[in-house]
């Protein structure tokens, strides 16, 4: 097959004058040179590296002011265990809000799972791994009805889980009939759902299987958003997702399965609640879904989706449980703890702002 | 010019109506093997539902397709990429957080062999990234330093770039370019032309949507004009010129009153 020998048309002069300009189409390398640059470069790459920058100086900052207490492997573990419940839920938080939505019923869903291990246990003797099995189906429900709404009926994600929310704690409050199962009951019935609360002692820390399995849960989402085509397509759709469907990916079915697992992981902090303040009360864990979402926030996902990494997340939440540990050992009043939060939201995203810019 | 006449892909009387609006219009369209095939047309002429169509992304509600004589029915994208053809989009369908290589495999990607890959889902990373690299370099695009570079990154040329160093890469039967050179610079588009080309060389035919009517004429071997919804004429840059391929587009000018003689399929 030859070219057209078509004469009309030759390359036209404009074109010329541009070829003896020289240089290269497509020279794929960045011509960085200042500082501030580099540094932007360096952040947008790695979205995990400003939070533990922050983590680190904030450890840095307390271990100074308070010094020996702060630093203490006892009090370390302690944060570590005061953060679990907000690091399961935040990486639940973090698949959705990479896909570009946001999920304000985790708590809910954590509360309501809570119960459901809790009844299925305590009042209706069921094996406690039944129970739990049973637990984490109905996380994957409540995922599955906000996907379906989501993907389906193509309603906002906020829109979708602001009703959910309210929807599932009602029916919270109405299955367990407003009523908390005591600790004891629990530890008589099911001390499986203690499980996650039962800590080891290594060199002073104590550390609960709760906690050992977040840090278990955020590896293994790790791997399946970096080293699967699954984590590839969830960031594909957050990014664009019209690109992405031309692209061949199905984003609904990608979208789907993100609030299935949210569910399903939402189901696991209920299990890590359980174990953590060791009863079942529907009034427990108010505040988990806006301080999932500041984990994730403090983190460097961005709420735009497409952008942000799971271990941001896990940082996000030590940040905001070292912040509250340091102040509240230095005797600071708690005001100021929320206080300060607020203020971290507020850098992140503005740091946020300025790493997105290409 | 076209001495190999064989059809490769083929529509016959496709319709596409949204309510009131009929996108296209009971049209024909004919691609032979080997050639760069523009299709021009005003805008609201309905070419970019035909592109649809012929890609995957709409399902015409009549009329037939067929790919070397085949008939065949497209649901989605994937199912035109799944029989060697690829589409490169106006808007490029690249993610711009992922990198280049990520990008070129997006939806296709590989993982490695053995029980990491069947059961864990492991994707063979450095085999995709050599791969890209390779393709990259085949359309003389490698002057890459780090292919793990964000395609957000990159200029509009480079995005170019990648969208058809993916579709040349995996296309076996056609490569459908929608405005590849409308976003792009004087020398950019120039190396976009030279990429067409190249993939003809390589013997896959090129379908290709522009408005620029230069572009048009130096490129391709046949021009199929749409017009309200149809195809009303087939010409060649060697017996018509660019003014007369307007006037057909915009309806000044009779097809049929041509001399040269339209519909040359």
């Amino acid at each position: 097959m030859t070219t057209p020998q078509n004469a009309k048309v030759q390359t036209a002069d404009h074109e010329k004058v541009a070829n003896a300009a020289g240089g290269d189409f497509a020279t794929f390398q960045g011509a960085q040179v200042s500082l501030a640059d580099r540094l932007h470069q360096f952040f947008h790459q790695y979205p995990v590296a400003a939070p533990t920058i922050v983590l680190l100086a904030a450890i840095a900052l307390f271990s100074s002011i308070i010094g020996g207490r702060f630093l203490d492997p006892f009090n370390l573990s302690l944060i570590l265990q005061q953060v679990t419940i907000i690091g399961v839920l935040g990486i639940a938080q973090t698949l959705i809000i990479l896909t570009a939505g946001i999920d304000l019923s985790v708590g809910a869903v954590m509360v309501l799972t809570s119960v459901i291990m809790g009844r299925m246990a305590v009042e209706v003797g069921l094996p406690s791994g039944l129970a739990l099995c049973i637990g984490l189906i109905a996380g994957g429900v409540t995922g599955w009805i906000n996907g379906l709404l989501v993907t389906r009926f193509r309603l906002p994600p906020f829109i979708v889980t602001l009703g959910t929310w309210n929807i599932f704690f009602a029916l919270n409050l109405w299955y367990s009939q407003s009523e908390t199962i005591r600790s004891q009951e629990i530890e008589a019935a099911a001390p499986l759902l203690h499980w996650t609360g039962t800590a080891i002692d290594i060199f002073g820390a104590r550390l609960t299987y709760g906690s050992l399995l977040m840090l278990g849960l955020f590896v293994v989402i790790w791997y399946a958003l970096k080293w699967t085509a699954w984590g590839k397509h969830v960031y594909a759709t957050g990014d664009d997702p019209d690109s992405a469907k031309l692209a061949g990916i199905r984003t609904e079915r990608v979208l789907m399965s993100v609030y299935v697992v949210a569910g399903v992981l939402c189901a696991i902090a209920a299990w890590v609640l359980i174990g953590r303040i060791g009863s079942v009360s529907p009034q427990a864990g108010m505040m988990a879904n806006l301080d999932s979402i500041t984990a994730v926030v403090i983190g460097g996902t961005s709420l735009f989706g497409g952008r942000g990494s799971i271990f941001g997340t896990l940082m996000g939440a030590l940040v905001v449980g070292v912040f509250r540990n340091g102040l509240a050992l230095a005797g600071v009043d708690v005001l100021w703890q929320e206080f300060t939060v607020g203020a971290l939201i507020i850098v992140a995203v503005g740091v946020d702002q300025w790493i997105r810019k290409v | 010019m076209t001495t190999d006449k064989k059809i490769v892909f083929q529509a016959r009387g496709l319709v596409k109506r949204y309510g009131h609006v009929t996108a296209i219009d009971h049209t024909d369209f004919d691609l032979y093997a080997g050639e760069v095939l523009a299709i021009i047309g005003d805008n609201g002429a309905g070419k970019s539902s035909l592109i649809k169509a012929l890609s995957g992304a709409l399902v015409p509600d009549e009329g037939e397709i067929t790919l070397d004589g085949k008939p065949i029915h497209f649901k989605s994208p994937m199912d035109a990429r799944a029989l060697g053809i690829e589409t490169v989009y106006q808007n490029l369908a690249v993610s711009p957080s992922l990198d280049i290589a990520d990008n070129m495999f997006l939806g296709r990607e590989r993982r490695v062999p053995g029980i990491l890959g069947s059961v864990f889902r492991m994707l063979d990373k450095k085999g995709m990234h050599d791969e890209a690299k390779a393709k990259l370099a085949e359309l003389g695009l490698l002057t890459i330093q780090n292919i793990n570079q964000a395609v957000e990154t990159l200029s509009g040329g480079q995005r170019q770039g990648v969208a058809v160093a993916r579709a040349a890469a995996f296309a076996r039967h056609v490569v459908i370019m929608d405005e590849p050179t409308a976003a792009l610079g004087v020398k950019e588009s120039r190396r976009v032309l030279n990429l067409i080309n190249d993939v003809r060389a390589k013997g896959l035919p090129v379908i290709l949507i522009s408005h620029n009517m230069p572009h048009v004429f130096e490129v391709a071997d046949r021009i199929h004009i749409h017009r309200l919804g149809k195809r009303i004429a087939i010409v060649k840059p060697d017996t018509h010129t660019m003014s007369e391929a307007v006037a057909i587009m915009t309806g000044a000018l009779n097809p049929e009153d041509h001399p040269a003689g339209a519909y040359a399929a």
